[in-house]
């Protein structure tokens, strides 16, 4: 399944999730390669949020989830050897909603390094500039980086929630349908810094939207009630799929 | 005019008609209290002790002690109401003792007023042997109010969106810090509510002092927390009831005090909020 010398970043193994008894994943069994993007496909209630939200510890935050199954990061157990800060401090997560706090583009984007406790400003300026530059946002907010995140566009909300998730600087990036409340030309942009990050990150990105996981995904995966159908290459699991449920759902034949 | 724009007439006429009446008490009692009260009003009347059995002079001692009791309850109740808040919103998980706690918090609301002074007697003045006191009437004003703070603060915490929490937990935040820097900034405007309720009431009350720390007269100003002090709705009691002879102007210019004051501090905690508001 994973082509020899590329480097395994992320090492899920018989991973299961539940909600108060009502299982949302099923033993999952996956390797993450670093630099790739990882597209996530499948209709609702496939499990592919559960897995998205166990990689970074949040479904923790739901009382009634169960996570079995572990998950190693650089060969690094997330639940044992790493605390759920240190945790999302490397894996950052870019929610399908933009949520900006109601503060300033500024103090969005330093929220993480400040929580880190770092405090000097030249860092946190520095921080700044680049992290919006890597989201394409920069030159549209630079000189008002004092107003607040909240006035915004839509696009442009959910660019900063991705500048915000890079002032981390993490290895890892998780998208949760990042663009299903956004317009085609903020869906374009979002997609570009996708394909820019991947040169020195490792994303995935679970999304509704079949043609976007064809566009940037490097490889993609098929979930369908809590199991992975499929898994392979984007160009052949969208031209060639293996399996006929991955087929009717790319089609359109339910779903 | 046809049967569905009459029936809106109507419904409309009615709600207004309900609202007037909510309204009209409240302007008579403005009224009343203000045309009765304003000739009692002077400096004289604010600032200085009562003389001849208090049918002549001052209500200031009157007035400093409700001052005193608003702002050492408030001391008290402000900070562990607000952390009890904090804890049974954002940390507590969902089992019988929340629920249990639960119980207690809307039951400690539906206490009357004069069994919590008999409570604070029965605690503060004779066990704890604080006496009738200033820190005892506090205290017991303090634990009446909590759950007026303590609702009001989880109604503010809770109308914090979660999508907030999420987001810092996302970028490493811990609990706490999630709680000190994405929820607690929010919700400043509606504790302040809370607050400013709470003011209202602790200013107003009579039974829960009547017992702790109440005075009928004394001649001098409190000097420390373990005096005893006049306060005002009680001073509006005796000199109603207790002393024939008092000029009628006295009594509402004593109740147009209370009210006032309580409007002050409404008034300074509204500012603050707003400024909290602002600083969004």
């Amino acid at each position: 399944m994973i082509a020899a010398g590329k480097k395994i970043k992320i090492s899920v193994r018989s991973l299961s999730v539940a909600y108060g008894g009502v299982t949302a994943l099923h033993g999952l069994d996956l390797d993450i390669q670093a630099g790739e993007i990882l597209s996530i496909i499948g209709p609702s209630n496939s499990g592919k949020t559960s897995f998205l939200r166990s990689l970074n510890r949040m479904n923790e935050l739901n009382l009634h989830a169960r996570t079995t199954g572990t998950v190693l990061l650089d060969g690094v157990d997330i639940a044992k050897e790493i605390s759920a800060e240190a945790l999302r401090k490397r894996v950052g997560m870019i929610f399908a909603m933009p949520v900006p706090l109601p503060l300033s583009i500024r103090d969005n984007i330093t929220y993480g390094p400040r929580m880190a406790d770092i405090r000097d400003a030249n860092i946190l300026d520095a921080l700044v500039e680049e992290s919006l530059r890597a989201a394409y946002l920069w030159d549209e907010v630079k000189d008002r980086l004092d107003m607040s995140g909240q006035k915004l566009s839509g696009g442009q909300q959910q660019r900063l929630c991705i500048a915000r998730s890079l002032a981390l600087k993490p290895d890892v990036i998780l998208y949760d349908e990042p663009c299903s409340g956004l317009d085609p030309i903020s869906t374009a942009k979002v997609e570009e810094s996708m394909l820019e990050l991947r040169k020195s990150h490792t994303l995935v990105l679970v999304t509704n939207n079949t043609k976007q996981a064809a566009r940037v995904g490097t490889r993609t995966a098929f979930f369908l009630m809590g199991e992975m159908v499929e898994i392979g290459p984007t160009d052949r699991i969208f031209t060639a799929p293996s399996d006929k449920r991955t087929e009717d759902y790319i089609v359109g034949r339910f779903g | 005019m046809n049967r569905e724009t009459r029936r809106q007439k109507i419904g409309f006429g009615a709600l207004l008609l309900a609202t007037l009446l909510v309204v009209i008490p409240v302007i008579a009692i403005v009224a009343l209290i203000v045309t009765e009260g304003w000739g009692a009003l002077s400096w004289e009347f604010l600032f200085s002790m009562p003389r001849d059995g208090m049918r002549a002079g001052g209500i200031f001692p009157a007035i400093v002690g409700t001052v005193y009791l608003v702002f050492i309850s408030l001391a008290f109740a402000l900070p562990i109401g607000v952390m009890a808040a904090i804890y049974l919103s954002e940390y507590a998980k969902d089992n019988a003792l929340t629920r249990l706690i639960n119980l207690a918090i809307i039951n400690l609301a539906g206490v009357s007023s004069v069994v919590f002074g008999l409570f604070g007697l029965s605690l503060f003045v004779v066990f704890l042997k604080f006496g009738v006191s200033i820190i005892s009437g506090a205290l017991t004003l303090g634990i009446m109010t909590l759950p007026v703070i303590i609702t009001t603060t989880r109604e503010a915490l809770r109308a914090v969106p979660a999508s907030y929490r999420e987001v810092s937990f996302s970028l490493g935040a811990s609990r706490w810090q999630t709680v000190r820097h994405a929820v607690l900034p929010r919700a400043v405007s509606g504790i302040l509510t809370g607050a400013i309720l709470s003011v209202g009431r602790v200013a107003g009350e009579t039974a829960p002092i009547l017992f702790t720390v109440a005075a009928f007269y004394l001649p001098n100003l409190p000097t420390g927390l373990s005096d005893q002090a006049m306060a005002l709705p009680y001073h509006l009691y005796v000199i109603t009831t207790q002393i024939p002879g008092i000029p009628e102007h006295f009594r509402y210019g004593t109740a147009f005090v209370l009210i006032g004051i309580v409007l002050i501090m409404n008034v300074i905690a509204t500012v603050i909020r707003s400024k909290a508001a602002r600083k969004r």
